[in-house]
């Protein structure tokens, strides 16, 4: 077995003993709605980039789950903590990876080549992530992991199957296993066919978050990604107004001044 | 009060010298020493207080000099992003990354520049529909049409090349498509294609010189054609909606009845459809930049990578009529000439309309109902370039294709027998 396999085997392994144990004391109540699964992919992120309070707990959350393996290089820690009015000592505190200062890019300590070792692909940089790819699919895509045994990471997603990343939220969420229906469809050569269909999930393992609580954290996750793919989009909007009231004004006036040129043509 | 002998500031503005009369500035100070040693004064009457046009301009007459606003604001805020881009394969994404997070107004700057791009395309599309529509293309502004074309190609190619610089995964594959066009070219084409992109593929090398095109060699190209095109409108001056010669009823001292001063005239309207033009781009630019990936395409978020392919290829919006005809025709190379003769079928125009009239006003129903077709077609093949090329998609691109190429190919049969109607004498306006 080449050592990229067995790694990949080892990593299962270590995260499935972590999920289950995770999974054994808490209690989950089942999803509040499971039959709403199935229409995952019009699942809307409904997030407001104006919310610092959101920002400032999607920050939080990044720095604690996902800067282990994901960047976000074209962000400051600096800029972040104007941005999303984080003190200055709590930044320091609490966010900055310690022997990194405020100047310092937002940079995951996971060696590059090796983490391509590990998954198959590095993490990639998520600066950009909710621009290249929208903030519905962030969150549908944080919210569809369930388990799958025929992976290496134990885990598999509907929005991004055969997804190199591990189910990092399996703690929080709880184990989920998807749940089929045979539906019955017309082939092009007039017989009957059935299609499993994904049809709900099916909670198989409690996590420490309730579904409110859970649904909650992606929301701020995703919305703090909203936020670092184009930082300054609260301040364009609330300028936008601004500029666009003196062109209105602008305007009249040139109309004004166009009329009274124009009435000596007749 | 100074001298008082005609032909100086007596006249009312955009009244006539004298034939043959050179204006004398009465003014003194650094006016007059300017006016000594370069014809300010005279440059100013000869061309916008002494230069006349129709009096009957409707809103179709704003976007030429909207064309030139944007064409200015496209020079400076490009000369600024200049200053902070970075043309090369590794460093160019990162750049553009710099500029909207860390230049000082680098964002406004950029979404101003990518706004720009799609603006100067709306208002030369609709500055060509009025040409369409009106005759302009017509005898004697047939040089004024093909120069105007000539400054529409080379505003593609500026476009293009613009679109590859941000190094995004679409500009990437984006130009891989287009720039393979050229190998459909006989004999010489693969050759030529590794010429154009001085590399194997889409590379470091093509990035570089498409940066050198980009800022200096095709903006040149750009002014100066710009500048023969108002070098040329000067000689014939404006058509109108009636497409009427104006120049034909003349006052007693020579200047058209139906003719008023571009400048104030014209200058202070064109300064209000300035005044909504931009009210209209700043909605763009500060609410909606991508214009849903319009503009901005999702996937030029992502670095440009030769080994994650987009789920689907397709130029940007202004392209994308020409990209429908390319891959409505199963055979790449005949799809390629089809495009080729589909911008010729603009460029020929002149010499295909065979309606005693010019403007759309007058002519009979054929010809109305044949521009309808067009307009129609073009804009169903802009949106049929941006949908996947398969089942009913490609059978309306092959639809609108063929009704694309009648309107101008079938133009010298059909605007001689359509039925028009009888031409005014005057100009029609009514005094606001």
């Amino acid at each position: 077995m080449p050592i990229s396999a067995r790694c990949k085997k080892l990593t299962a392994l270590l995260l499935a003993t972590v999920m289950a144990a995770g999974a054994a004391g808490a209690t989950r109540a089942q999803a509040a709605d499971e039959a709403s699964d199935a229409d995952w992919q019009s699942w809307t992120a409904n997030t407001n980039v104006s919310d610092t309070a959101s920002l400032q707990r999607g920050a939080r959350d990044f720095v604690a789950h996902c800067l282990g393996c994901h960047s976000l290089k074209y962000e400051r820690w600096s800029r972040l903590g104007e941005d999303l009015n984080i003190p200055k000592e709590l930044l320091a505190k609490d966010l900055i990876p310690p022997g990194e200062g405020p100047a310092d890019y937002i940079t995951s300590p996971m060696p590059e080549a090796a983490a391509e070792k590990w998954f198959g692909k590095a993490p990639p940089d998520l600066s950009l992530m909710a621009r290249a790819r929208s903030t519905d699919y962030l969150y549908q895509y944080l919210k569809t992991f369930y388990v799958d045994s025929d992976r290496a990471t134990g885990a598999n997603n509907l929005a991004l199957p055969q997804s190199a990343m591990p189910d990092i939220v399996a703690s929080l969420e709880g184990l989920k296993i998807p749940v089929y229906k045979s539906v019955e469809t017309k082939g092009p050569d007039g017989q009957m066919t059935h299609e499993q269909v994904f049809d709900h999930f099916k909670q198989i393992a409690p996590g420490s978050m309730t579904p409110q609580q859970f649904d909650q954290f992606v929301r701020d996750l995703v919305n703090f990604l909203d936020y670092v793919g184009d930082p300054q989009q609260a301040m364009r909007r609330a300028m936008g107004v601004w500029v666009i009231l003196f062109l209105l004004v602008f305007t009249w006036l040139a109309w004004l001044l166009k009329r009274e040129f124009w009435k000596d043509v007749k | 009060m100074a001298t008082t002998e005609r032909g100086s500031e007596l006249r009312a503005p955009g009244e006539p010298l004298p034939p043959g009369a050179t204006p004398v500035s009465t003014k003194k100070g650094f006016w007059a020493w300017l006016n000594k040693r370069m014809p300010v004064d005279e440059f100013i009457a000869n061309q916008l207080t002494g230069y006349y046009a129709p009096k009957n301009f409707n809103i179709w007459y704003f976007f030429g000099s909207l064309a030139l606003v944007v064409l200015v604001l496209q020079l400076v805020t490009g000369i600024f992003l200049a200053m902070f881009y970075k043309p090369s394969a590794v460093g160019a994404f990162d750049s553009v990354q710099f500029i909207m997070r860390e230049v000082d107004w680098g964002w406004l700057v950029r979404y101003m520049h990518s706004t720009g791009a799609s603006a100067f395309f709306v208002v030369v599309y609709l500055h060509m529909f009025r040409g369409l529509m009106y005759g302009s293309y017509r005898q004697p502004r047939e040089l004024l049409w093909v120069i105007g074309m000539l400054v529409y190609l080379a505003l593609m190619a500026e476009a293009f090349m613009g679109y590859v610089l941000p190094w995004g995964n679409m500009s990437f594959w984006g130009a891989q498509v287009i720039v393979n066009i050229f190998s459909t070219v006989p004999v010489i084409g693969p050759g030529l294609v590794q010429w154009i992109r001085g590399d194997y593929g889409i590379a470091d090398a093509t990035l570089n010189r498409f940066f050198a095109l980009h800022v200096a060699a095709v903006p040149l190209i750009l002014l100066l054609l710009v500048m023969l095109h108002l070098v040329a409108l000067r000689r014939t001056g404006s058509n109108n909606p009636d497409g009427i010669e104006i120049k034909e009823r003349t006052r007693a001292d020579g200047k058209p009845l139906d003719g008023i001063p571009f400048h104030p005239y014209y200058t202070v309207k064109d300064v209000v459809g300035v005044g909504v033009f931009f009210v209209i781009f700043a909605l763009i630019v500060f609410y909606v930049p991508t214009f849903n990936g319009l503009f901005l395409e999702q996937p030029n978020f992502e670095m440009a990578n030769q080994l994650s392919t987009p789920a689907e290829i397709h130029p940007v919006w202004y392209f994308t009529p020409y990209y429908a005809i390319l891959r409505a025709v199963p055979n790449k190379g005949m799809g390629a000439l089809l495009m080729l003769l589909s911008l010729v079928s603009l460029l020929a125009l002149p010499w295909l309309d065979r309606s005693p009239v010019k403007s759309i006003r007058y002519k009979g129903w054929i010809s109305r109902v044949m521009l309808a077709v067009f307009v129609i077609s073009f804009v169903g093949l802009g949106y049929l370039g941006l949908q996947p090329a398969e089942g009913l998609y490609v059978i309306l691109a092959r639809i609108f294709g063929v009704c694309y190429f009648a309107f101008f190919w079938l133009m010298p049969f059909y605007s001689r027998i359509d039925r028009v109607k009888a031409v005014p004498e005057r100009v029609v306006y009514h005094a606001h």
